[in-house]
């Protein structure tokens, strides 16, 4: 086990260093002159000159990645061009808020889609299954952020009960919890339909196998079968889903913060690359390749832990 | 956590929430929403517009100021007086102002803001203004004076911008992100991509005019999310309303009075004058006849904008409607294009991701294509733009917006201007224009260019930009019309 997992913690470091090479190469092919965009177009090229000189552009190329791969080894990723200030810290005050969104979309997604989809198996080709197949066409066929402006309008503007969007701060705990209310349910909606289908069938899957004929046969309730034996018999699969939602949720969490303004590092990495404002865009790329990475990572250490016969390969 | 108690959690959550929703409007505080977010506070350090419409003349002051009408009025300077070979300033200041960290303000500080914009390792956007600038020099704490190596009509206007605020030496190094000024209003906090808050500056020395004890500015992005902000009441007010096809419902509203006003803003068709086929005139004058401006302004505006024929702002005093000089012709452009050989060529139509411009290039497309002439559209990210179109001059034809005020010495910048057009009859006219300080003859020569650059059909001049603005009923002060970027706040108040 010790072995699988350091093997895996190399590949996991030596997948960011490509990452990292890669956007270094592709932010310094971008168009675009940073100076100008932070300048304006009625600058004159003498303070333009000046501001390069102060983003340290005035330097050869492959010494720039090398000073930045070195600060960022120790977490430093620079002064942003734009912002004026570290990139660490305005990564640090934007991640709670992703972190938050991310986290409830796939705390619901799990919840809603686990209920459902076992509650569908369970009433195999009973309405109730029918209901839930049809729902989760239906989620799966709506677009996160249409979903989102028809939530707002309907309990922001009409019955007001939520905020239409914005972000208090975790200052004040009970506004903070309400403002991610609407971007959570419009994020987790179409994640818990893809995942409640899934849930469905690898549970029907299990339900197929003769343990659980057994199971029945030595007059365990139905209840109990259903989430002692089958559930984590089907866990494979869904966890799979999983580790990919994630990084779905994680990138969608970047659609859902522009439509709710909601200050998250979505809203951050799509100002950072109008402002051509490299240095932020590659710490915050970088960042969002170690997480769908890590969630990677993550998923196949649960595979080892939910099926004992993986241990025995993998060690 | 089992699936029923998360349930509950979430449940509860949603009590909880329900309870602390719906805030109301305090009396004495404006939320002001705006598309477009700062990246720092310093106006004088980054062109990006909305540092200046939120700081410029609220937390930081300017020598002189500019009202809704574009005429310039004393500020930091009380009065001036300029010598009568026009060289020479003498700006008599405002005693008894300070800043907000207590640090009084008097000439030296003029000349520290002055020469830091000067200076060789200066970042200053709109550095050119000050390069007819000689020397700055203390007279005494209470008198200042430049001096000129040329006339420039247009200095007192533009020592009004947020690019010539007044900082102080001990606060002007943390402006980026403690922005600290004389104004009306003092900075009280910035959270990045959500808000930024002002309060009243009690010590301000016109104290008592100023009714709004708080300003927040809450920056949202997508116009359909500012609409619902306001009608969930989360805004009292959207300025610079980024979609006017939403105008309707809100005009319809008793809640809300909607504004429609003008800007500085020129929206162009520019042409590549330096790349063929657009060195030819008659293709340019092809591309005239071919448009029709009502059409666009319906279409990408819904009818909210005025006509321009020239590049200067129908509200400006020597304005001269040219919409006329190519009437919308379709044979005659078709006869054009052929007469130049260009006739089913394709060129590229590159534009940057803006509404106004998006939306124009696709009629604009139809509108040429009916001509003869397939333009293919490419709309490019900001970044792209402004680094390949306006840097590199990779283009044939763009759609853009010219904010600045006084701007038509753009096409007096010669061949390296991204418009690649310089004609020395033009650089001029424009230099007389920029040196002349009587406003009757200004104006005079104000039209004549216009007519020069209209004749030339150096592009096809569109539209003037509009300003929509949403505000709560009952709120006023707001400008209907921006000549400049900034917005005054000083007067800014909820009826009783």
């Amino acid at each position: 086990m010790l072995l699988f997992l350091l093997r895996r913690t190399v590949g996991f470091l030596a997948t960011l260093l490509a990452i990292s090479v890669i956007v270094f190469a592709v932010m310094n092919l971008l168009p675009g002159d940073p100076a100008l965009t932070v300048l304006g177009i009625d600058s004159t090229e003498d303070a333009r000159a000046a501001l390069r000189a102060q983003m340290g552009l005035d330097r050869p190329a492959a010494e720039r990645f090398l000073a930045w791969i070195g600060g960022a080894l120790v977490g430093d990723f620079g002064t942003s061009w734009s912002f004026g200030v570290p990139v660490a810290g305005l990564i640090a005050e934007r991640l709670p808020l992703t972190l938050s969104l991310a986290a409830s979309g796939m705390v619901v997604t799990l919840v809603v889609a686990l209920a459902l989809g076992m509650a569908a198996a369970a009433n195999h080709r009973r309405p109730g299954d029918w209901a839930m197949m049809l729902l989760s066409q239906l989620g799966i066929a709506v677009p996160a952020f249409w979903l989102a402006i028809l939530l707002v309008l309907l309990f922001a503007v009409t019955l007001r009960w939520l905020p239409p969007g914005g972000f208090p701060g975790w200052g004040e705990p009970a506004a903070a919890a309400s403002s991610l209310i609407l971007p959570t349910i419009s994020l987790a909606l179409v994640q818990s339909a893809v995942l409640a289908r899934v849930t469905r069938s690898a549970a029907l899957e299990a339900m197929r196998l003769d343990f659980v004929r057994t199971a029945r046969a030595t007059g365990l309730s139905p209840a109990r079968i259903l989430w002692r034996h089958v559930l984590p018999n089907a866990l494979a699969p869904i966890v799979t889903i999983v580790g990919m939602q994630f990084a779905g949720v994680v990138t969608g969490a970047i659609v859902i913060e522009n439509v709710f303004y909601l200050p998250g590092l979505g809203r951050l990495i799509f100002q950072s690359i109008a402002n051509r404002d490299l240095i932020t865009v590659q710490a915050l790329v970088l960042m969002f390749a170690a997480i769908v990475v890590a969630a990677n990572f993550l998923v196949d250490v649960a595979y080892v832990l939910i099926d004992p016969r993986l241990k025995a390969r993998a060690t | 956590m089992t699936p029923s108690a998360l349930l509950a959690a979430t449940a509860s959550a949603l009590a909880l929430a329900l309870a602390f929703a719906a805030p109301a409007s305090a009396a004495g505080t404006a939320r002001i929403g705006l598309q477009q977010e700062p990246t720092v506070l310093d106006p004088t350090a980054d062109a990006t517009a909305s540092i200046d419409g939120m700081l410029a003349q609220n937390v930081f002051e300017s020598l002189t100021t500019v009202n809704e009408a574009g005429e310039v009025l004393p500020n930091l300077a009380e009065r001036w007086e300029i010598a009568d070979d026009g060289l020479t300033y003498t700006f008599h200041l405002v005693e008894g102002a300070s800043f907000h960290d207590g640090t009084a303000f008097d000439a030296q500080d003029v000349k520290f803001s002055f020469d830091r914009a000067m200076a060789e390792d200066s970042v200053n956007p709109s550095k050119s203004i000050w390069a007819p600038i000689a020397s700055v020099e203390v007279l005494d704490p209470a008198t200042v004076r430049l001096t000129l190596t040329r006339k420039d009509a247009f200095l007192l206007f533009n020592l009004a911008q947020g690019d010539a605020s007044i900082l102080a030496p001990e606060s002007a190094d943390r402006a980026k992100t403690e922005p600290v000024g004389t104004g009306p209003f003092r900075f009280v906090s910035w959270t990045r991509g959500d808000r930024l808050v002002l309060a009243k500056n009690a010590d301000w020395r016109d104290a008592e005019a100023v009714s709004l004890d708080r300003v927040e500015f809450r920056f949202i992005a997508d116009p359909a999310s500012g609409a619902a902000a306001l009608m969930a009441d989360e805004l009292d007010a959207f300025p610079g309303f980024g979609a006017p096809e939403m105008l309707p419902q809100f005009e319809a509203d008793p809640r809300f009075a909607v504004t429609v006003g003008s800007t500085e803003g020129e929206v162009i068709l520019a042409m590549n004058n330096a790349r063929a086929p657009f060195d030819d005139p008659r293709v340019r004058q092809a591309v005239n006849h071919a448009i029709d401006r009502d059409a666009i302004i319906d279409g990408a505006m819904y009818g909210r904008a005025a006509p321009i024929g020239s590049f200067y702002p129908p509200h400006g005093p020597a304005y001269l409607d040219l919409t006329g000089t190519w009437p919308h012709d379709v044979e005659k452009a078709r006869a054009l294009f052929e007469a130049a050989g260009v006739a089913g060529r394709e060129m590229t139509l590159r534009v940057p991701p803006f509404a106004y411009a998006t939306r124009s290039a696709e009629i604009i497309q139809a509108q040429l294509a009916a001509a003869g002439v397939d333009a293919k559209v490419e709309t490019v990210e900001w970044g792209f733009w402004i680094g390949e179109v306006y840097k590199n001059r990779n283009y044939d034809m763009t759609i853009i917006a010219h904010t600045s005020p006084n701007d038509m010495g753009n096409f007096a910048r010669g061949k390296d201007y991204f418009y690649g057009y310089q004609d020395d009859a033009y650089d001029a006219l424009w230099a007389a224009i920029e040196t002349e300080a009587d406003a009757q003859a200004r104006a005079e020569l104000q039209r004549e260019a216009q007519r020069f650059l209209a004749e030339a059909a150096v592009h096809a001049f569109l539209f003037q930009l509009p300003k929509l603005s949403v505000v709560k009923a009952g709120l006023e002060g707001f400008w209907a019309s921006s000549p400049v970027i900034f917005q005054p706040l000083a007067g800014v108040r909820w009826a009783d």
